[in-house]
């Protein structure tokens, strides 16, 4: 099993703003919440499975999430914006308010 | 305002006003047929589901997961918040004015903190204005006008789906008639998305590099020669390029998103950003402006700017507004655990929040007041399930670049409005702390 | 209302109907001056008092669009001024921009009792009428910017004088406003280009019309349609040196017809270039006094802070630059734009100093009070907060001198002011503050003390230190209630908003729709204003003879 440093990106997907009208408990809207966006290349060299599961890990907290190749650059991954990331995202704003939602660092390993 | 009865049962509003996110078109046509929402037209596929699921997913009135009467409810909620020592007000970006007012004034009532999502989605970029100041304008006039498009750090494809044809990619206007053939569109992002494909040309930056990458910039604006070879990841000449297009553009805008806010920097990428795009007025015309969303959160951000001085994060504990972000944020006082009990209005907090803000939050006596269940509502102390504003219940909400338009009200429901539930709740709590008298003489109007 | 009340004994200053210090009885029932009252009637015992019409600011900033992110430029200001909440009373900040709250306290705290709201882009209107149901007690009403309209001015291209005047009526009509606004005609159009407008006969780009012919035709309009009050115009080249010349052109291009100069002071400069900047005070005054059309407010500079908020986009960016604080902008579709600086007045700078100087000397030369009306073009000379002492400085020679030695020493060798002793008269000072502003603006039921007139009162004590009395009422009525007594608010009610009701001069084109959704970006359904919004509201029916 390897696990590699990445940097988490958020956001806003056409698909996690529709299944948001389905009530947040909807397949829809929890599927693609919790679906991890990686690049092919990332996948192979860390032997990880398209499809599969893998765990975010930061030093606030880990969430499993399914993997999915993705047109992401190498080195990052990308997760839509709902629950399940809400784990990984420390309270600490630095003083300005806002807490550390894009471009933090998360350990990737797979899981079971 | 045009309503017509075309078939039987069915009525048909025109220029309805869309609550979901800050491109707040205001030309939808909503078919109600027997009271309910059948068919939406001009909507994006984000507006059409917001009108079309109305009735799915709706909150129901509980205390302690109980089922209550929306009345129990209300004065449940109200000793919670007459018994609360530091409350806290949050919420709000997807309701309309009347129920923002009211929220105000029960936050000078019991000497609230009272924030809104704006304190995690663009406060950082308020923060900057508030700094350095902006060129910015409206969208007619980037439909009219604007040869040269950026969004930076956005993706107004999935986020703003009728941005790019009202306002700014496509959009017909009367210097660009010929629309897309008339402008040019760049996207930079540390990813390609959607937007990417409407761009003519895409800049991928590292992660967390926009501030240097924004120095780098002003730098060579001022004709200053850089040593290093690349700047985020991107190699000095392909910004010399894009510095080059921007200085030889018409008019020019750039448009960002939480790319720039809630990344490394955090205000102080929207700060670099600002005073570049002020900067390049010098040479020609060139403004930016943030990509709002979240349906009226930029109302929220309005109204409490005119009422107590300012844009979120606001203090009354004094009985006075204070302001100071990284304070008063609800970032920092959920991971302080400093509020004693909160009131969470048309907005999912739990949902959105770092994993030690929910829990503090769900350690509390928490109200929740929305139209849909979530969240926040499955953990709330109580539930008040509302008429959803823009759909059940109309009032006044802002587009993203400030300007005021009306939501109707296309269906009725059986719940109150949001505004008429912080009414109920604010006459509770004032005579519990008045003794029934000298409540504070409301400004708030009644809109149907 | 209802209620009855006698005013007894106290010292009675209105203009408007001969009164100047005469001990005279009001009488007061259901909101209005009445001859006597017809109910048993509370007595407010006003012996060794001052009583004067509620005051009347026929120009200031104090809640709109521009205003309120003027107000959120400035976090740092706001510190300077907080107001907790009372029983009754809602919590505000604010110096420079108070909060809407206390803004509305603020002014009845100095016997104000109309306020008119004096820049408003047609977009952002609805939102001023919001803003402004949030500024308790105060009466009022708010100017509509046409100045640099798209649509007016693709109409005087076309040489179609009939379709402006009809398309200005249906603004006025859809927005519920109360008149016609112009900041730097033709400029703000070409501050969208990054420029602006060096003289009057400057084409404005593709519309191809020149500053002056938007001064002609939005004054015929304003005439034409009868409407209250006369254009309101914040003159081509506010601030720059030398742009007296620009004034008095402007000014004798409207001769013949009624015209408001907004805050003269800041278009009264003189010299080649900001070192030679000088006063050209008297030479404005005296055109003014020898033409009787025109009106004007003087837009007194106070030393201290200040926020510069207007629409005038390409001075604000000069501003910007001179003085490298931040900088707010934003250009506003097919209408205006509004710029944001703030800006801090001192003694010891000469310019500084001067501008001071400039607005006294026309207060002082200017030999007409119905034509000379106190501002301080709020925020942007300086918080209405300091009427009071322009007052002081008005009514009182020895407290002026003193000043004059306080300040730059180029005021006392290069301006006329060490040699004008006149101080005004609490007579003169009741016309500058009330009965000239309500006369300008059309207002028959205010501004004055006479039957029939709304009873907005002001009681102020009998005080030398003037700047103390008109800072300290002893009461404040509106519409016969009493708002404030012993200085502190006692009812918070909502005021009106006062708008005009233009004659019905036909209905615009049919293709007027179409081409409104191609300049615009929003419906044209959605653009008027529902009547229901304004809850508390009078109509002034345009036309009435004055």
């Amino acid at each position: 099993m390897s696990e590699r440093r990445f940097i988490l990106i958020t956001g806003r997907t056409m698909k996690q703003g529709r299944s948001i009208h389905l009530g947040k408990e909807a397949k829809e809207f929890l599927d693609e919440i919790s679906t991890l966006q990686m690049n092919p290349k990332d996948i192979e060299a860390l032997k990880l499975q398209d499809g599969g599961q893998v765990q975010l890990k930061t030093p606030h907290g880990s969430t499993v999430v399914k993997l999915k190749k993705g047109d992401i650059p190498e080195g990052l991954v990308f997760i839509a914006y709902g629950g399940f990331i809400n784990a990984l995202v420390g309270p600490d704003t630095q003083g300005t308010g806002m807490p550390n939602t894009k471009g933090i660092e998360v350990e990737v390993e797979r899981y079971g | 305002m045009a309503e017509s009865v075309a078939a039987k049962g069915l009525t048909v509003v025109e220029g309805v006003t869309c609550p979901f996110c800050g491109v707040t078109c205001d030309d939808l046509e909503v078919h109600v047929v027997d009271g309910k929402i059948k068919e939406v037209k001009n909507a994006c596929v984000l507006g059409k589901d917001t009108f079309l699921h109305h009735l799915e997913g709706w909150a129901t009135p509980r205390i302690r997961g109980k089922p209550a009467t929306v009345d129990e409810c209300i004065d449940a909620a109200a000793e919670i918040l007459a018994k609360a020592k530091y409350p806290l007000i949050y919420g709000l970006d997807s309701t309309e004015l009347n129920a923002q007012r009211k929220a105000i004034e029960l936050a000078d009532l019991i000497g609230a903190n009272i924030d809104h999502t704006s304190s995690v989605c663009h406060a950082p970029s308020l923060q900057a204005v508030q700094t350095v100041g902006i060129s910015s304008c409206t969208v007619g006039e980037v439909k009219n006008r604007a040869d040269l498009i950026i969004f930076w750090g956005c993706n107004p494809a999935e986020a703003h789906p009728r941005h790019p044809s009202r306002y700014s990619v496509t959009a017909k206007g009367l210097f660009t008639p010929k629309g897309k053939k008339d402008r040019m569109v760049i996207n930079v992002d540390v990813r390609p998305t959607p937007t990417t494909r409407m761009a003519d040309a895409f800049i991928q930056i590292k992660p967390n590099s926009d501030y240097e990458v924004f120095s780098a910039l002003r730098a060579m604006l001022k004709g200053h020669e850089l040593d290093q070879a690349e700047v985020g990841g991107v190699a000095i000449d392909e910004w010399k390029t894009l510095l080059d297009k921007m200085k030889s553009s018409k008019f020019g805008i750039l448009y960002w998103g939480m790319g720039l806010t809630m990344s490394r920097g955090k205000y102080l990428n929207i700060v670099a950003l600002l005073t570049l795009t002020q900067e390049l007025n010098r040479f020609t015309k060139f403004l930016a402006a943030p990509m709002r969303g979240h349906g009226n959160v930029v109302g929220m951000a309005q109204v409490l700017t005119w009422q107590t001085g300012y844009p979120f994060a606001v203090n009354m504990s004094r009985g006075y507004p204070r302001f100071n972000p990284g304070e008063y944020s609800v970032a920092d006082l959920l991971a302080h655990g400093e509020v004693d009990a909160a009131l969470i209005i048309a907005g999912d907090a739990i949902g959105n929040f770092p994993a030690k803000m929910a829990e503090h939050l769900m350690s509390i006596p928490m109200i929740a007041v929305d139209p849909k269940e979530s969240e926040t509502t499955k953990v709330a102390t109580v539930v008040i399930p509302t008429a959803q504003a823009g759909i059940a219940a109309g009032g006044m909400a802002y587009r993203m670049d400030h300007i005021p338009l009306v939501m109707k009200k296309v269906v009725d429901s059986p719940y109150p409005s949001d505004h008429e539930v912080l009414e109920r709740i604010f006459a509770k709590v004032s005579a519990m702390k008045n003794g029934g008298n000298g409540a504070p003489a409301s400004a708030g109007r009644v809109r149907g | 209302m209802g209620r009855s009340l006698k005013i007894v004994g106290g010292e009675v200053y209105d203009p408007a109907n001969g009164i100047n210090g005469a001990v005279k009885e009001i009488c007061i029932e259901d909101g209005k001056i009445v001859d006597s009252c017809k109910s048993p009637a509370e007595v407010i015992d006003a012996t060794n008092l001052v009583v004067m019409p509620g005051g009347v600011d026929i120009h200031t900033h104090i809640g709109s669009s521009a205003v309120n992110a003027a107000r959120g430029f400035r976090p740092e200001d706001h510190r300077h001024a907080v107001f907790a909440k009372k029983p009754g009373i809602r919590s505000g900040v604010g110096f420079t921009v108070p909060s809407t709250f206390a803004t509305g306290y603020l002014y009845t705290k100095m016997g104000y009792t109309t306020v008119m709201e004096a820049a408003n882009a047609p977009i952002g209107v609805r939102h001023t009428h919001e803003e402004l149901l949030d500024i308790p007690i105060v009466d009022k009403g708010l100017y509509i910017l046409m100045g640099n309209n798209e649509f007016i001015l693709k109409y005087l291209k076309a040489g179609e004088m009939e379709k402006v005047k009809r398309y200005v009526a249906w603004l006025l009509r859809s927005l519920k406003g109360y008149g016609i606004k112009l900041v730097n005609p033709g400029g703000v159009e070409q501050w969208k280009y990054g420029k602006d407008v060096e003289g009057l006969d400057d084409k404005v780009y593709y519309f191809d019309v020149t500053p002056r012919q938007i001064l002609k035709a939005l004054s015929w309009v304003n005439e034409s349609l009868g409407l209250p009050h006369s254009i309101h115009l914040h003159a081509n080249r506010l601030g720059i040196p030398n742009n007296y010349l620009t004034t008095l052109e402007t000014m004798q291009t409207l001769e013949g017809s009624r015209l408001h100069m907004a805050h003269l002071q800041f278009h009264s400069y003189g010299g080649e270039n900001w070192g030679g900047f000088c006063s050209k005070a008297p030479e404005v005054a005296e055109y003014i006094n020898a033409h009787p059309h025109v009106t004007t407010d003087i837009g007194q500079v106070v030393f201290g802070d200040a926020t510069t908020v207007t629409a005038d986009g390409p001075w604000q960016y000069r501003l910007y630059k001179l003085s490298k604080n931040k900088w707010y902008n934003a250009d506003i579709e097919v209408e205006t734009g509004c710029g944001i600086v703030p800006y801090t007045y001192r003694e010891k700078s000469y310019v500084n100093a001067i501008q001071w100087a400039i607005g006294l000397e026309l207060f002082l030369l200017i030999r007409d009070p119905w034509r000379v009306f106190l501002s301080t073009d709020h925020p942007n000379g300086g918080p209405f907060i300091f009427y009071p002492w322009i007052i002081k400085l008005l009514m009182d020679k020895e407290f002026r001198a003193e000043m004059m030695k306080r300040v730059h020493k180029r005021v006392l060798s290069d301006t006329s002011l060490p040699n004008l002793d006149r101080e005004y008269t609490l007579s003169e000072i009741a016309i500058i503050t009330r009965a000239g502003p309500a006369r300008a603006l059309g207002l028959k039921h205010k501004g004055h003390l006479g039957v029939g007139a709304d009873a907005d009162i002001t009681i102020y004590p009998k005080d030398s230190d003037r700047e103390q009395m008109f800072e300290h009422p002893a009461y404040v009525l509106k519409d016969g209630e009493i708002v404030l007594r012993e200085g502190e608010i006692v009812d918070s009610r909502l005021g009106k908003t006062l708008f005009v009701v233009p004659p019905d001069v036909g209905e615009m084109d049919p293709e007027f729709k179409a081409e409104f959704e191609n300049f615009y970006t929003i419906e044209y359904e959605n653009f008027p204003i529902d009547i229901q919004d304004i809850p508390n509201r009078e109509a002034i029916p345009a036309g009435a003879t004055r």
